[in-house]
């Protein structure tokens, strides 16, 4: 750091001199080089890198590409910072140095403005975002009907209830997430870089009173070329191709791992239908997305649920050892639900298929947790599917019972909805698709969403009105009860409760399942504030310890089937209901789980121990990939493209006619001098010739 | 800045030099082994001059600036200086292989003369001084690009092609006015030269004022080439025999 500091104010010193003093100084540097700092000193007179961006990139599917490209050196413009949606006169028609680098500001960034620069791409290189700290009124880039091919309503099945004529579930998404761009799009921080950029942009690319602004001009460039085109079959078809010992891959599925466990453990290696065993599901899902790659918080369209259902579960250990329920209870979090249900539909796939512990057929009914984002004192819903209900192939009854009656003396009621609606997208549509099955999700929403940043990322902690005072150490706001953990308690004992009485569970000890608020709030912090928390340190095992930051985990699926979120649900999983061990391994129905443990208060090192839980991962990776049914329209059939780098710098351009200037002034020199040398050198016998020689001098 | 800002760039930098080399160098092997050696013997200056400014810095405090200013024009001084006296030891190296020469040689007389080695070997060092001086910037104004975000000026390349451009044709002309003044014992030729150079480099301090830079030195270097042209031979007289030459030949 202090070498490549030094660098760059020894060049700013040494003026431009360009004779002895910059050959000293060009070998000095080079000298400087060798050692441990990559600096090139003009290089840094021209370029500023940008490190704090995030880009968009490309997804596809069985049909379509969504996403942004670049070219593949890169994609210049001059920066035009908008005002204003008149504004956009200037860089699509007006502004005579086209392309044009739009930097927006997050109120500027809707569908409208970026419908109209996408229809003019060939003046626009590319769109920068600034990110702001405080969110907007509303903002979802993602459709109005979430999900609406691969659910189960379609023309077979409640026609008029498909492609949300009945309820449009996301009526303030801008659908941004799945349009296509051929231009990048950044995401910046309003941080001292972008400030540099903006003062960047006022000095040198402002128009004065109406006449064009002077070269050189403040320019971006941005680098992010996908290599994946068209749809997912053409890009599997090309990692297929065999030309050379390293197979140059263009895209990889999206998929993770699904976390399952359950009150009574099943023997992992045996599949297929259990006689006499009826299994009640419990189902959440884990992830989300945004607009922009990675970073995704998914405050109350995800973590509301798991949170509910991870402390439902913890609140069932006790009284399911004292009092075994007659059906089995199974915790399901599915992973890649936002695109088109992997996990779900993965799951389904392997039941039907005898690859799964427990078959269609065992299962007794399904309560999925749905967005329960819940202020004290509102009620939550209950959706159920109408068309089951209306055959009267599925009864609904006494899961509507068992969790109305839950709600004894907790302030809050749950209500199924008025009209006959479908039911909003959730992994139990995909158990619906397979086979008729009672199930009921949870929602705080009664007919469109609440969510006001459904898929977007301003879905974080202040969305759940997280809050904590301002004077408490990390460590203290881990431990402090916050409302939003209080009213999160009672949804999930609410479940706790009907889950027990759902299984056939004894009814007096139901009043005695109780969530712990301080598991909640715990949970809260360490999904939505930061990740590099004590108890998550003590749950985790020491391999995995560096996944925790101390930022909120990412909730976007990924391809590296290395998710941070399913990580930590599997271990919490499994220190929420299982037990500690003493380290002796018999037969092998569990699994286990080697963890940290927590620093006892007078020493440093670990107590570490054996967890043994029910806890198992199973792929969720989409069935079209394994049955090489890459268009699909059954299964989800998401991939992203992979890439070589990404990166962003800006600097200035200079204006084409001084570029051709130098180049004719080049050419001109060197074609004068090869005809005066030539003349001279063959006029040098007449030109050179001496009167008087020295005697030693030859000719 | 682009592939057109690279080309314009290199051809004003090396484009007489490429040609001087094309004309009159490449087809004398001799020739491109003295171009050569002169040039490697500018390297060795070079290394040994930057390893005192290198050794200079370490052993100093490296946040003060001025000092370090200072010194990097105390180093270039003393680089200057280094190279004047290699271009001596060049002359001692030349002088001694050309009885060498001469003596295996199959004509009457050693094949090349002073003169000859001295143009060949100052070229040599300005070729070698000018890549030295501008392959980094060329190499960089080839992306999109140019110099300016921190308040330099915006002609940097251009600017920087023409200094190198005189610069290669200095080195030029002092190799042979110094090879010269040293052939004929007139030692006060060699205090000019060194002086001439460190008057070039002391201009160059005063970049980005380009007009006060590049206009002076461009002066100095057509003197310089004035007084390499009468020192290696020339006069008036053969100018005008090229002229009559040339018209006695058009009545025909």
């Amino acid at each position: 750091m202090k070498s490549h500091w030094m660098c760059s104010n020894l060049v700013r010193c040494l003026g431009d001199g360009n004779t002895s003093l910059q050959k000293l100084a060009t070998s000095i540097v080079f000298f400087f080089c060798l050692s441990d700092v990559s600096c090139n000193s003009v290089e840094q007179k021209i370029y500023v890198e940008l490190n704090n961006t995030v880009p968009c990139v490309r997804l596809l599917n069985a049909t379509h590409q969504i996403g942004c490209q670049s070219s593949i050196s890169g994609d210049t413009g001059v920066i035009h910072v908008l005002e204003s949606e008149a504004d956009l006169e200037w860089p699509l028609s007006k502004g005579p140095n086209p392309p044009y680098m739009v930097l927006l500001e997050s109120s500027l960034f809707t569908r409208s403005i970026m419908m109209k620069m996408k229809n003019e791409s060939n003046r626009v290189a590319g769109v920068a975002v600034v990110v702001p700290n405080t969110s907007p009124p509303e903002f979802s880039p993602h459709t109005t009907c979430p999900n609406e091919n691969t659910g189960v309503y379609s023309d077979n099945y409640g026609p008029n209830l498909a492609h949300c004529n009945t309820t449009v579930w996301n009526p303030r998404g801008n659908g941004l997430s799945y349009e296509e761009f051929d231009f990048p799009v950044f995401s910046l921080k309003e941080d001292n870089e972008t400030e540099f950029i903006k003062q960047c942009y006022l000095d040198h690319n402002r128009a004065v009173n109406g006449s064009a602004p002077q070269y050189p001009l403040c320019a971006m460039q941005l680098f992010s070329h996908m290599h994946a085109v068209t749809n997912t079959p053409t890009c599997m078809r090309r990692n297929d191709i065999n030309f050379s010992i390293n197979p140059e891959m263009v895209c990889d599925p999206l998929g993770d791992y699904n976390v399952w466990g359950s009150i009574r453990p099943y023997n992992d290696t045996v599949f297929g239908h259990k006689e006499n065993e009826s299994v009640v599901i419990a189902a959440a899902r884990l992830d989300s997305r945004a607009f922009f790659w990675e970073v995704s918080t998914g405050a109350e369209g995800s973590v509301s649920g798991f949170v509910t259902l991870l402390a439902a579960a913890q609140a069932l250990r006790e009284v399911t050892h004292a009092a075994p329920p007659t059906r089995n209870i199974l915790f399901a979090f599915f992973q890649g639900e936002t695109f088109d249900y992997i996990g779900s539909s993965r799951m389904v796939y392997d039941m039907e298929n005898g690859k799964f512990v427990i078959d269609l057929d065992n299962i007794h009914s399904v309560l999925e947790i749905g967005q329960v984002a819940v202020h004290s004192g509102t009620n939550l819903f209950l959706h159920s599917d109408p068309v089951s209900r209306r055959n009267n192939t599925v009864n609904d009854e006494n899961l509507v019972n068992n969790l109305q009656s839950s709600t004894a003396g907790l302030g809050f009621l749950l209500v199924e909805p008025n009209v006959s609606q479908p039911l909003p997208p959730s992994s139990l549509q995909r158990f619906l698709r397979a086979q008729p099955i009672p199930g009921i999700v949870l929602a705080d929403h009664e007919s469109a969403f609440n969510n006001r940043y459904y898929e977007s990322f301003y879905d974080n902690a202040a969305n759940l009105n997280l809050t904590y005072p301002s004077d408490l150490s990390p460590e203290e706001q881990l431990e402090f009860v916050t409302d939003t953990a209080k009213s999160l308690t009672d949804v999930a004992t609410v479940v706790a409760r009907a889950l027990y009485k759902q299984a056939g569970g004894d009814e007096s000890l139901v009043n005695t399942i109780k969530a712990d608020p301080k598991i909640v709030t715990q949970m809260l912090y360490g999904f939505l504030v930061s990740s590099n928390n004590s108890w998550f340190q003590a749950v985790m095992a020491p391999e995995l310890k560096n996944i925790l930051k101390p930022s909120p985990p990412e909730y976007y699926v990924g391809v590296a089937m290395s998710s941070t979120p399913t990580r930590l649900v599997q271990y919490l999983l499994a220190n929420l209901t299982g037990a500690a061990t003493n380290l002796t391994q018999s037969q092998c129905m569990y699994s286990y789980l080697w963890v940290q443990g927590i620093v006892p208060p007078n020493s440093t090192e670990r107590d570490s121990f054996c967890v043994r839980a029910s806890v198992r991962l199973t792929k969720a990776v989409s069935p079209a990939f394994e049955l090489g049914e890459y268009a699909s329209k059954d299964y989800s059939t998401w991939t992203e493209s992979r890439w070589k780098f990404i990166k962003a710098r800006i600097f200035l351009v200079a204006s084409r006619d001084l570029e051709m200037l130098t180049l004719g002034v080049g050419v001109a020199v060197l074609f004068t001098s090869l005809l005066v040398t030539y003349f001279i050198s063959t006029k040098a016998d007449v030109l050179f010739s001496s009167t008087r020689e020295p005697a030693s001098a030859a000719y | 800045m682009t592939a057109a800002v690279f080309f314009g760039c290199a051809f004003i930098a090396f484009g007489p030099a490429f040609s001087l080399f094309i004309f009159t160098i490449a087809k004398d092997p001799l020739r491109v082994i003295i171009l050569i050696a002169g040039a490697f013997f500018w390297l060795v200056s070079l290394l040994l001059s930057s390893l005192v400014w290198f050794i200079a810095t370490k052993a100093t405090n490296a946040q003060d600036l001025t000092l370090q200013k200072n010194l990097l024009i105390f180093g270039s001084i003393f680089s200057v200086i280094l190279q004047e006296v290699f271009r001596f030891a060049y002359y001692r190296l030349l002088r001694k292989a050309n009885e060498g020469l001469a003596a295996i040689s199959e004509e009457d007389g050693p094949p090349l003369s002073v003169r000859e080695m001295a143009y060949v070997a100052g070229l040599g060092f300005g070729i070698m001084s000018g890549a030295f001086s501008m392959i980094n910037t060329l190499s960089d104004s080839l992306g999109p690009g140019t110099v300016g975000m921190f308040g330099d000026s915006q002609y940097y390349f251009i600017t920087s092609a023409l200094m190198t451009l005189a610069l290669t044709m200095l080195h030029t002309f002092w190799g042979v006015v110094f090879f010269e003044g040293c052939e004929r014992k007139r030692w006060w030729v060699i205090a000019v030269v060194l002086c001439v150079h460190l008057m070039v480099f002391s201009l160059s301090l005063l970049n980005p004022f380009y007009v006060a830079s590049i206009l002076p030195v461009y002066a100095i270097m057509l003197l310089m080439a004035v007084w390499a042209f009468f020192s290696s031979g020339g006069s008036l007289h053969n100018i005008t025999l090229l002229w009559t030459c040339k018209t006695r030949l058009k009545p025909i």
